[in-house]
């Protein structure tokens, strides 16, 4: 007959004969981000952060083009015709070579694709000799930063079906995929043909793990070596774990209020300040975000030097301030302190997501601070795609997102996008500024000598002072680190994991 | 026999047909727009905009009325197609073949585990009631029927993956990854198959023919053997069939959980990009399961009860 104390003791063994860890030689890292496809326009990002594949171009710390697969790069003086000479040597992972007749199709691919490339004005691309040859139809000075962008890696020809799908990954990176397990899991060893140095950690895998108690409990448990986006909760946590380190670098990512300026609330100026001055940023930062620098007084952090407002701070509550500018307006409270003009309520519908967690908790703040002002909001946690979505049918009042300002190294990619004769589906909504339109045209065609950097800061003031979109919180990046790992870093542009660097703690 | 199979294939029948208008209606009535949807799903939010939307419109040809989209999934469904994923382009059973391996593998581990640790209690509490295991288990099954799994399963990781260092903490690819998510679920089944298992045993163990095994002299074991099991497992099993909806449930947050890549993740995905035909495709399968798994009950039941084989 079974006894219960027998039966305890089997379900114990059980357990105990399964001890596993994070496995022997194998850089374990996690993540949220899921592995979506193969293509490199869909989830090409997994493939060059693992150092998989590579792209023309690299970007250095500060976001400046350094040389990637193509060693070299030269303008014409007409500015029109971009020549990349291409790095001697180098192979794919299946022993092809990298021409230029090769890394033209994958270009070409990328360009007939919704993605970075297609925003600038190309009008051909050619391979002469070893030289990849843009030609473009008007000048566009941000293009080496297009090409360092992940759906603009260069795969073997063997990698595309006929349909120009990527179906597999045959890069040129330190790291060839042996197991791809989509969506969730890759493992990859070194190439042992690789173009450069070889990297001292042989073999990586790669997990997605969509909720963030997971991956802080991956790195508690030593499962994972290298586990990224910490929530603030869990990160407070292991920053206590002797076991590990715990990283944070400043990302060009700011979480923004997009405001529909055609809205007969939001039209002017003064109520978009208003609303600004109502915000309590650092409490946000220090209470939600549990990062109190991470107060968005300006659009760019401070990580973006030549963009960001140094003499402005911008940050703090102004409440009294915020009333007297909506009172100006002709907007009364009532005996709750409530606002209305002419009859009407001042009353309005914030939109936001939750693939971001902090957002919603973020947007029921804001809902609070600004009651207090006399502006009743209604939250509405909805997809991502509802905010794109409403700026195109006109139906959004406002949104709470965190725009990414490097999505290509040089913002000024997402700056067009966002700050356009239109707007953009991220940025702008019934706004626009002429000055700010020339001053972005100016930089798109300006050459790498000139000085721009008073450019810079002149389009910065507009944004600040007319608040198209109003500022909240600056973006932080963060991971947890085994302490047998050396030599880790994080890239404050997403492009790499930098694994190739890292080596194992002796 | 043949009545039972015949009535659960036509239950089949009727569940994929309601399964697909439902989840096509349902779908079709959630707010937003599908290719801003379906863009973001691919692309990921950075990338979503109208361009990305409207190239996401022109390749799927999602203009097509509401009636001839369904009509087509029917259309397919009867040559056993179930269409492309919008997001990946891959076909929705390829994707459903290599999901439902890795949720068919965690669904057995729960439900053998679960019958490891349930009825074997649940047998000793009920042949002494008001005893100390009895009371023990009666709290235990409680606890962890009322616990959302999410919560037990993050109790498992903390205990035994992050302070003992046993198991892995989340992942797949080995036996020993399968091991908590299957005992998370597992936890939860055995809960309920310790209880009726207990009130089974002490059920059988208060009848007649249970107590004239005892005076013909058998020993205790051996009455439990010939006059006991068979009746206990009977109840055990149809409630087993009853705990399907906790266990289909459960895969769903449990997968989520412990980057299991199952089809309960696959469906939440697939809810959160509107991606039809995939949303389709795993409720299809999920209400076809359960059909299945009721089906396989019943010849069990069928074959084990002694009064039915009797008659």
């Amino acid at each position: 007959m079974l006894q219960p104390r027998s039966i305890l003791l089997g379900a114990g063994l059980l357990a105990v004969t399964a001890v596993s860890h994070a496995t022997e030689g194998v850089l374990d890292i996690v993540a949220p981000w899921e592995i979506g496809s193969t293509d490199p326009a869909k989830a090409g990002y997994v493939y060059t952060r693992l150092q998989i594949s590579e792209t023309l171009v690299e970007v250095d710390d500060r976001g400046q083009p350094e040389a990637g697969l193509a060693e070299s790069w030269t303008l014409s003086e007409d500015r029109l015709t971009w020549r990349f000479r291409l790095r001697p040597g180098v192979q794919f992972h299946d022993g092809s070579p990298l021409t230029a007749e090769v890394a033209v199709q994958a270009l070409n691919l990328a360009l007939a694709k919704p993605g970075m490339l297609s925003q600038a004005p190309v009008a051909a691309i050619a391979a002469e000799g070893n030289e990849v040859v843009v030609r473009l139809r008007s000048p566009f000075a941000p293009l080496p930063a297009l090409l360092a962008h992940s759906s603009v890696q260069i795969l073997a020809p063997a990698s595309y079906n006929e349909a120009g799908e990527a179906t597999q990954v045959i890069g040129t990176g330190p790291y060839r995929i042996e197991q791809l397990q989509m969506p969730q899991k890759l493992t990859a060893g070194v190439f042992q043909d690789y173009w450069g140095e070889a990297p001292a950690i042989e073999r990586l895998s790669y997990l997605a793990a969509g909720r963030g108690e997971t991956r802080a409990l991956m790195a508690e448990s030593g499962d994972a070596d290298v586990v990224f986006t910490l929530d603030p909760a869990s990160r407070a946590r292991l920053q206590r774990n002797a076991k590990l380190a715990v990283q944070a670098v400043a990302i060009p990512r700011t979480v923004t209020l997009k405001v529909n300026a055609g809205h007969p609330f939001l039209a002017e100026p003064e109520a978009r300040r208003a609303l600004s001055l109502a915000l309590e940023r650092t409490g946000m930062a220090v209470a939600l975000l549990r990062t109190p620098e991470a107060g968005a007084g300006q659009l760019f952090p401070p990580s973006m030097t030549d963009w960001h407002l140094s003499q402005v701070s911008g940050a703090e509550r102004d409440l009294q301030q915020a009333k007297a500018l909506l009172a100006g307006l002709g907007w009364q409270a009532n005996d709750k302190g409530m606002l209305s003009r002419n009859g009407t309520p001042f009353k309005l519908t914030l939109t936001t997501f939750s693939d971001r967690p902090e957002l919603p908790l973020l947007a029921t703040a804001i809902q609070d601070q600004w009651r207090e002002l006399g502006v009743e909001l209604a939250v509405n946690v909805a997809n991502s795609s509802e905010i794109p979505a409403g700026h195109r049918d006109g139906t959004l009042e406002l949104g709470l997102m965190a725009r990414n300002f490097a999505l290509v190294p040089d913002p000024l990619g997402t700056l067009l996008q966002d700050f356009g004769p239109n707007g953009g589906d991220w940025g702008a909504m019934n706004w626009h500024s002429e000055r700010l339109g020339e001053i972005l045209q100016q930089l798109l065609t300006a050459t790498q000598d000139q000085d721009t950097a008073a450019l810079r800061r002149e389009a910065a003031t507009i944004l600040h002072e007319q608040l198209p979109v109003i500022p909240v919180a600056w973006y932080q990046q963060t991971a947890a680190v085994s302490r047998q790992v050396e030599g880790f870093s994080m890239d404050p542009f997403e492009r790499s994991y930098r694994v190739s660097d890292m080596r194992w703690a002796q | 026999m043949i009545p039972v199979l015949s009535y659960r294939l036509m239950q089949a029948v009727l569940v994929a047909l309601m399964v697909g208008v439902l989840t096509f209606v349902l779908t079709q009535a959630l707010p937003g727009d599908m290719a801003f949807r379906i863009a973001a799903g691919r692309y990921g939010y950075d990338h979503v905009n109208a361009a990305a939307a409207a190239a996401v419109q022109a390749e799927l040809g999602l203009g097509l009325p509401a009636w001839q989209a369904l009509g087509q999934w029917l259309w397919d469904l009867l040559r056993l197609d179930l269409g492309n994923s919008l997001v990946s382009g891959d076909p929705v059973i390829e994707e459903l073949r290599h999901q439902l391996g890795h949720s068919f593998t965690l669904a057995v581990a729960a439900v053998g585990l679960s019958l490891l640790l349930g009825p074997p209690l649940g047998l000793l509490a009920g042949l002494r009631p008001g005893g100390r295991l009895d009371r023990l288990t009666l709290v235990l099954a409680t606890v962890l029927r009322a616990l959302p799994q999410f919560v037990i399963g993050i109790l498992l990781v903390m205990l035994l993956a992050v302070q003992l260092g046993w198991l892995p903490a989340a992942g797949h690819g080995t036996a020993a990854h399968t091991l908590l998510p299957a005992l998370t679920l597992a936890l939860g089944l055995a809960a309920v198959a310790c209880r009726v298992s207990r009130n089974a045993m002490q059920g059988v163990a208060d009848s007649a023919y249970y107590a004239f095994g005892r005076t013909k002299g058998l020993s205790e074991g051996r009455v439990f053997m010939r006059h006991g099991l068979r009746n206990v497992a009977v109840p055990v099993l149809a409630h087993q069939a009853m705990q399907l909806v906790y266990l289909i449930e459960g895969v769903v947050v449990v997968e989520t959980l412990f980057a299991w890549p199952g089809i309960g993740h696959a469906l939440v995905h697939a809810i959160v990009a509107r991606d039809v035909p995939m949303i389709q495709g795993t409720a299809l399968v999920l209400g076809l399961m359960f059909v299945l798994l009721n089906a396989l009950v019943d010849l069990l039941c069928h074959r084990i009860d002694p009064r039915r084989r009797e008659v």
